[in-house]
């Protein structure tokens, strides 16, 4: 359903942050990318929907090619894309329910969107998902009264309510405690499952990763180190992403987390 | 470190030799300019009159006193047309300046090359002339009265809240910027959801401190005929009538001091 | 708000009002039209005026290129050096007078009675308008550049003062005290404990005051206090608006250098 070909990004300071990569997602798969800091993640995510253009390459989503679409066209695409940020990014002079709507912005015209008078079908579109995640008594309040946890509950409702095929989501839970961020975790797969979306997830837990995803990426230096199943992420493979350390603690520490 | 031996004893020294010199060398042609300055100054002032000035002050002092309370009743209408002028000038100035705020913003300029050094300019120019100048200006052109100050208030508050603004616009936080770009949303729904909501606490603090400026700037326009309290001062200071003269300067006074007060009052409750 | 699904679905949303009474809210709203409606009749703009006067405005504009520095040069250069002149002088002064009022005003080194008077100046000086302090020292001293002088050196007073005060008042305790337990004196105790933690805002604000003094010196002239505004309102009476347009370029061109400069000196000293 997503095909990379030949992705590159060459920043202007001359820094090679993707060179090449080849990668494809099918229909309802929810991947994992991990890797180091500086290993090209988060550009490779913002390489897709072109917040930060690719050099060169080609990014397929269906039938669309997307590096060659022109403004309006790059619109009706990211439409198809949702977003989930690190430090959640939603607007916080926003109320929530505002926040959740912008979601809708692709699809509502400028003046409708300016006077907030959003169809009436996208208002209730918003109440369930805020109830799905537990925050719809939270409607009205203003976002940056919120806490980590249920601000990351809105930005995965503002991504879902674009009715994505794909969703991008990037360090969710780089900024949230370790219960919250299995919580965060559990929910995006759930919904996933829910809804059949794909989903790209950069994320630098690897046991995380590990007790959720159906299929790893490992990026090393811009480049697709290692492409499999979770349960493949031996110490060895890891050593060739990270570099030298002592895995075995941290890969047993996680099964007896799990088997909790 | 600038350090010397003295027979067996180390010295410190706060500068090296040459960096002493050097400061000296500054400091006496900072000093020799002053001095020029002073002696040309000194040079165009009737040394006759500061020495009678403290006679004359003594003078103008007891023709002051006391004010003309009754006066005040005719000054209704000039403080009214001085409140006019401060806030219809703001609001128009408000109006102007975000575009060029806009414009002038690092991150929302449509090209960085061109058109940000335009409203750059526009920022420059009409903040660096006074009001009062920019009123002789307009009353050339348009007449005296108030609508002169009105326009020439506006004119010089472009430059001032433009500057703030933009420099708001370019501490925003670019991640929420970004994610309403994701969804798809267009360049002005991008503006008006991602931009505009993050900067209104700025501009509506950069309103209320402009406004507070701009009662201060109109009080004193009238003395170039553009409408206002100042009509009457200058028209009182033409006809040595003191005592209105120092009613005036007591209303000009309370007025400021209000609308510092009403400007810390607002921007308390707005932040 | 409900909080359960039902009873919110197929409900219509609103953005909730920054004001949530709405008599309050409404009030407000009739309140601003009325006064706009009310300031706007009481001006009356007289439009045949303005209409006639747009073509002059028209040669104002055209008069920004062909600026005429030549015909009036020696008014023009007198003028301007004197600006510049009592821009200095009075920055000068005014900097060094508003560093121990500022001292006195600030609460956390200053005695009660000290700070009140220090503060009583700095309130003074920033009330009176530049342009009216003027005008009062022209009656006292009589035309020329000192009376000009004279208030810049006042205005920078209350301007500096206040914020080198409020500088100190939010100084690091921490290092002051650490001089005092020295056993420093009270002169030994600012020399070492508070001039280097203010110092570098100082210096930035100084020259920011030195900016603004040159503009308002650009008005003196206007009611006889010195500087190029004399020759400016001359210009403006003849109707003379390739002189005006050379003085007002002059100007900018100037405070364009020195915003320059004292982007450069605070960028070092800092």
């Amino acid at each position: 359903m997503l095909k990379l070909k030949k992705l590159v990004k060459t920043y202007a300071t001359g820094d090679q942050a993707l060179k090449s990569i080849e990668l494809e997602v099918p229909e309802g798969q929810v991947l994992a990318l991990i890797g180091p800091s500086g290993a090209g993640k988060s550009t490779l995510i913002r390489c897709i929907n072109r917040l930060v253009e690719p050099t060169s390459g080609e990014v397929w989503l269906g039938d669309t090619e997307l590096t060659k679409l022109n403004s309006s066209g790059l619109r009706r695409a990211r439409r198809e894309m949702g977003m989930i940020f690190q430090e959640y990014a939603l607007v916080e002079r926003l109320t929530v329910m505002e926040n959740v709507l912008s979601g809708r912005l692709g699809y509502v015209g400028f003046w409708r969107s300016l006077t907030r008078r959003f169809p009436q079908s996208d208002v209730d579109e918003a109440f369930r998902l805020l109830d799905r995640v537990g925050l719809l008594a939270m409607a009205d309040k203003r976002a940056d009264e919120l806490s980590g946890g249920q601000r990351q509950r809105v930005g995965i409702c503002r991504a879902l309510i674009q009715n994505p095929k794909l969703l991008l989501v990037d360090e969710p839970t780089a900024s949230l405690d370790p219960k919250t961020s299995r919580q965060i975790m559990r929910l995006i797969c759930e919904l996933c499952a829910e809804r059949g979306l794909a989903a790209i997830i950069n994320i630098h837990d690897v046991a995380l990763a590990q007790m959720f995803v159906q299929r790893v990426v490992g990026l090393r230096f811009g480049a697709v180190e290692f492409d499999g199943p979770p349960e493949a992420l031996v110490p060895d493979v890891l050593t060739t992403i990270y570099g030298e350390e002592d895995w075995e603690a941290t890969i047993k520490k996680d099964d007896e987390e799990v088997a909790q | 470190m600038p350090v010397t031996q003295h027979d067996d004893t180390t010295v410190w020294h706060r500068r090296t030799f040459k960096q002493t010199l050097a400061h000296s060398a500054m400091w006496l042609g900072g000093l020799a300019v002053f001095a020029y300055c002073w002696m040309q100054i000194s040079n165009s002032t009737t040394w006759f009159f500061v020495w009678d000035a403290p006679r004359i002050a003594g003078d103008i002092w007891s023709r002051a006193t006391p004010p003309k309370w009754e006066y005040i009743t005719q000054l209704g209408r000039p403080i009214w047309d001085t409140l006019n002028i401060a806030t219809l000038g703001t609001l128009i100035s408000l109006c102007l300046a975000v575009p060029v705020a806009f414009l002038a913003a690092h991150n929302t300029t449509p090209s960085k090359l061109f058109i940000r050094p335009v409203a750059l300019f526009i920022i420059v120019a009409t903040r660096s002339i006074n009001s009062l100048i920019w009123a002789l200006l307009l009353i050339a052109i348009i007449g005296p009265g108030v609508f002169a100050g009105v326009v020439a208030i506006a004119i010089r508050s472009i430059g001032f809240c433009a500057k703030l603004l933009y420099e708001a616009i370019e501490e925003i936080d670019s991640v929420q910027v970004e994610a309403i770009t994701a969804t798809g949303a267009s360049r002005w729904q991008v503006m008006a959801f991602g931009i505009v909501p993050q900067i209104m606490p700025a501009f509506a603090g950069i309103a209320v401190f402009r406004w507070d400026i701009n009662i201060r700037e109109s009080t004193v326009l009238g003395l170039v005929g553009a409408g206002g309290i100042g009509l009457q001062l200058s028209a009182s200071l033409n006809v040595l009538a003191w005592p209105q003269v120092s009613l005036i300067l007591l209303v000009i006074l309370a007025a400021v001091v209000i609308s510092e007060w009403v400007s810390a009052k607002v921007r308390g409750a707005i932040i | 708000m409900s909080t359960h699904l039902d009873t919110v679905i197929g409900q219509p949303w609103k953005r909730p009002p920054f004001i949530s009474n709405p008599i309050l809210r409404w009030g407000l709203v009739i309140a601003f039209f009325a006064y706009l409606i009310a300031a706007y009749m009481t001006i009356d703009i007289n439009w045949a005026r303005v209409y006639a006067g747009l073509d002059r405005g028209a040669q104002f504009v055209l008069a920004f290129t062909s600026p005429d520095f030549t015909s009036r040069s020696s008014d023009i250069w007198g003028g301007l050096m004197e600006s510049i002149i009592i821009t200095v002088a009075a920055s000068v002064v005014g900097i060094l007078i508003s560093i121990p009022i500022g001292l006195g005003a600030a609460r956390n080194i200053a005695p009660l009675p000290v700070y009140l008077i220090c503060r009583g100046i700095v309130a003074i000086s920033r009330a009176l308008q530049e342009i009216i302090v003027a005008i009062l020292l022209v009656a006292i001293f009589g035309f020329g550049p000192l009376a000009g002088f004279l208030t810049l050196s006042f205005a920078t007073i209350g301007f500096l003062s206040k914020l080198l005060a409020e500088d100190i008042e939010s100084m690091d305790r921490v290092q002051v005290e650490a001089i005092r337990a020295s056993g420093a004196r009270w002169a030994q105790w600012v020399n070492y404990g508070v001039q280097p933690q203010v110092m570098p805002r100082l210096v930035g604000l100084s020259i920011y005051r030195l900016d603004i003094n040159f503009r308002e010196s650009a008005i003196l002239g206007l009611v006889g206090a010195g500087g190029i505004g004399a020759t400016l309102n001359t210009a403006f009476d003849r109707y003379e608006y390739d002189t005006a347009a050379a003085i007002l370029i002059l100007i900018i061109v100037i405070v364009m250098a020195l915003e320059y400069i004292s982007g450069i000196v605070r960028a070092r000293v800092q």
